[in-house]
């Protein structure tokens, strides 16, 4: 039965590739060029590389084709990461593109996950390793998500409970109670990160839960929690509140590292392309409105009121602006507290899956650079930024450096090496 | 009787206002903008919510008149279809000793599960986040209804049962003229304790889900940590509970009769 079985396989696999092939490269004429030019296994490859075609195909263009869908419903959780999606309302960056899109606002990140797989969202805010989990079926049903840009980078936070104001150092944090936004987060990773670092096993010296950002101060005060890694307002509404002072922003544990993003299931990337590119050039747009800190004051007030993240707008340019009490008597200046650079690295992908691997969430042994590629459009991210005459990295794969633990450098192309250098995990 | 009416008034508005007293002294006591607001406070923001009920600015920011219709319409749905398949339902069981016993142990084990642990199950299942809450809706109003019924339906007399097969009514008007009419006093009461449940479980479906309805409402308050919003709710969440009971209190009385 087998050899029927696998000849049938063959065929239909032939059959989808030629299908790919002819989306990509225009029909039987292109595809010939193609393969005359680079090699029929060179070909095959670099296609099977590429796979949300029509997505990267439509990116790759200078100019959105005519819209398919215009009335669109973007999906977000309250906090400053999102920054982007949710100005580019207010603000008119989705009207100048076009579009008529309302943000969402959604109580968890579960949440966020089911109603974007439900399609009662078209495109969403997410936390960056989540379009790699829902990908590969980790944590959820699986659907091939594409992430085409960052949201913003840096911005997150550890809060401690005010009764914890002698903690110095990770190694004295056994024992806690410990709150992150989604095991699939930069929060829970970088968290486990530092702990680890200063040999605190996060599976069994501490306890971390997931609670969704906006109920994060109230446990704190509770004392349901002793500290969290949150997305922000919700350290410096902690400060503000008098329940918790700042240890440590996420921007000291990995300079630059990326938190949230834009995800859209590639099915809505590729039936709507021009779409898909649309709302990418406004969220672009804004990411870059973003980034100058002369803006940071009017996007606070612009994305304070209960329609959006519902905060003190003071505590919101607390946060834009770097310049914020943390907690302990001090008022810090630090202008890259938050970032907004929305270039997705598929390094960073690689990295954010050598931590799932690590702390036991992805069993399987998967190829993470055919992964970070499927889900990180870095490519597609660079043309849309050319397009709009924003500067752009030319690799979408980079060495990153971290500002504290015993690896310092991560290279993505010795991913495996770097896993086995970690004392405590899980693999 | 009428004194006694005055005097029960009386004693209900003083403990009320000690209430508010105590409640005042206690929130008094703590710097302003910390701990737990006092009466005045949420006096203001109730005065301020309720001076524009009905304005929506967008899909995350509309009144409170908005949200309670949003979180009643809910209700409505899922409480009627309930009560639609838990009246049919319970019927069948009440008529049938053999069948009750067969099927009590199932709906005594899906009896007390929260409907809030149906969400995930729904949300997945259905894909979407509305029906999914009018679904939670559902199941919360089901069971007592369901046991209402049947138990009405059970111990009707004899008498009235025997009366109907003389008179050879056919299986519908039996239905219409005889069982439901008997067993109407032990349905209604059903529907009141089902109501109740719903209107308890919308809240917390809501404060899941997000979008619109007063449990949304509550959540988007809390995140802000205004408290004072966040009891004004609980007070209009309670007042619509109120009135919610006191209709169908007033549907029992009519629907009572006396063998």
């Amino acid at each position: 039965m087998s050899q029927d079985a696998d000849d049938t396989a063959t065929l239909v696999s032939a059959a989808a590739e030629r299908a790919v092939e002819l989306a990509v490269l225009g029909g039987r004429h292109g595809r010939r060029q193609f393969i005359e030019s680079v090699g029929a296994a060179t070909a095959g490859a670099a296609l099977a590389s590429v796979f949300p075609m029509a997505a990267a195909r439509a990116l790759a263009q200078d100019r959105p084709g005519p819209l398919e869908k215009r009335d669109l419903k973007i999906g977000f959780i309250p906090i400053t990461c999102a920054t982007p999606i949710i100005m580019a309302e207010p603000m008119g960056f989705y009207k100048k593109q076009g579009l008529n899109a309302q943000v969402l606002k959604a109580s968890s990140w579960a949440m966020i996950r089911d109603i974007s797989i439900n399609g009662e969202t078209d495109a969403t805010h997410m936390l960056s390793p989540m379009p790699l989990a829902i990908s590969l079926g980790v944590g959820s049903q699986s659907v091939p998500y594409v992430m085409p840009a960052l949201e913003n980078v840096n911005g997150q936070a550890i809060t401690l409970h005010v009764k914890h104001k002698g903690v110095k150092s990770a190694a004295e944090m056994k024992g806690f109670k410990f709150g992150v936004p989604f095991d699939y987060s930069m929060h829970n990773f970088l968290l486990r990160y530092v702990l680890a670092e200063a040999g605190v096993d996060p599976d069994r010296d501490v306890q971390i839960r997931a609670v969704p950002p906006p109920e994060m101060v109230a446990n704190l005060r509770a004392g349901n929690l002793d500290g969290y890694l949150a997305p922000d307002p919700f350290n410096q509404r902690a400060v503000f509140e008098e329940v918790g002072f700042i240890y440590m922003l996420s921007k000291d544990i990995w300079p630059g590292h990326p938190c949230c993003a834009f995800a859209a299931k590639r099915e809505f990337a590729e039936k709507m392309p021009n779409t898909f590119k649309a709302i990418l050039f406004a969220i672009l747009d804004a990411t870059q409105y973003a980034r100058d800190r002369s803006h940071r004051k009017e996007i606070a007030a612009a994305i304070a009121p209960r329609n959006f993240l519902n905060q003190p707008v003071e505590v919101l340019e607390q946060v834009l602006t770097g310049v914020f009490p943390d907690g302990l008597g001090t008022t810090r200046n630090v202008p890259d507290r938050i970032d907004f650079d929305p270039f997705p690295y598929q390094s960073m992908a690689i990295w954010i899956l050598t931590q799932m691997k690590r702390w036991g969430y992805l069993k399987a042994d998967v190829n993470y650079r055919k992964i970070a590629e499927e889900v990180f459009l870095a490519a597609g991210c660079r043309e849309a930024m050319r397009a709009l005459g924003q500067k752009a990295p030319d690799s979408s794969v980079v060495k990153h450096s971290f500002a504290l633990g015993k690896t310092r450098v991560f290279d993505p192309d010795r991913a495996e090496d770097y896993l086995k250098s970690f004392a405590i995990s899980r693999t | 009787m009428r004194r006694d009416r005055l005097r029960v008034i009386a004693v209900s508005a003083l403990l009320g206002l000690a209430a508010l007293l105590v409640w005042q002294a206690f929130a008094g006591g703590q710097p302003a903008g910390r701990g737990v607001p006092g009466p005045l406070a949420v006096a203001a923001t109730a005065g301020h919510m309720l001076a524009n009920p009905f304005y929506n600015n967008g899909p995350n920011d509309k009144g409170i008149g908005l949200q309670l219709a949003a979180s009643l319409a809910r209700l409505g749905v899922g409480w009627t279809v309930a009560s639609v398949v838990a009246i049919m339902g319970g019927v069948a069981l009440g008529l049938s000793p053999t069948l009750y016993r067969a099927v009590n142990p199932y709906v005594q084990v899906l009896k007390p599960v929260s409907p809030l642990a149906w969400m995930p199950l729904f949300l997945y299942t259905i894909k979407d986040s509305s029906q999914s809450a009018i679904l939670v809706i559902f199941m919360s109003s089901l069971w007592p209804t369901l046991a209402n019924t049947a138990f009405g339906v059970a111990t009707i007399r004899r008498d009235y049962l025997n009366v109907a097969a003389i008179l050879q009514l056919s299986w519908w008007r039996r239905l219409v003229t005889v069982i439901l009419p008997a067993a109407a006093p032990a349905i209604v009461a059903g529907l009141r304790i089902s109501i109740g449940s719903a209107w308890v479980a919308i809240v917390a479906a809501e404060m899941l889900i997000g979008g619109t309805g007063i449990g949304y409402f509550v959540w988007n308050e809390w995140n802000n940590l205004a408290l004072t919003s966040v009891i004004f709710a609980i007070l209009a969440i309670g007042l619509i509970g109120v009135l919610l009971d006191a209709g169908l209190s007033r549907l029992s009385r009519r629907l009572a009769y006396t063998e």
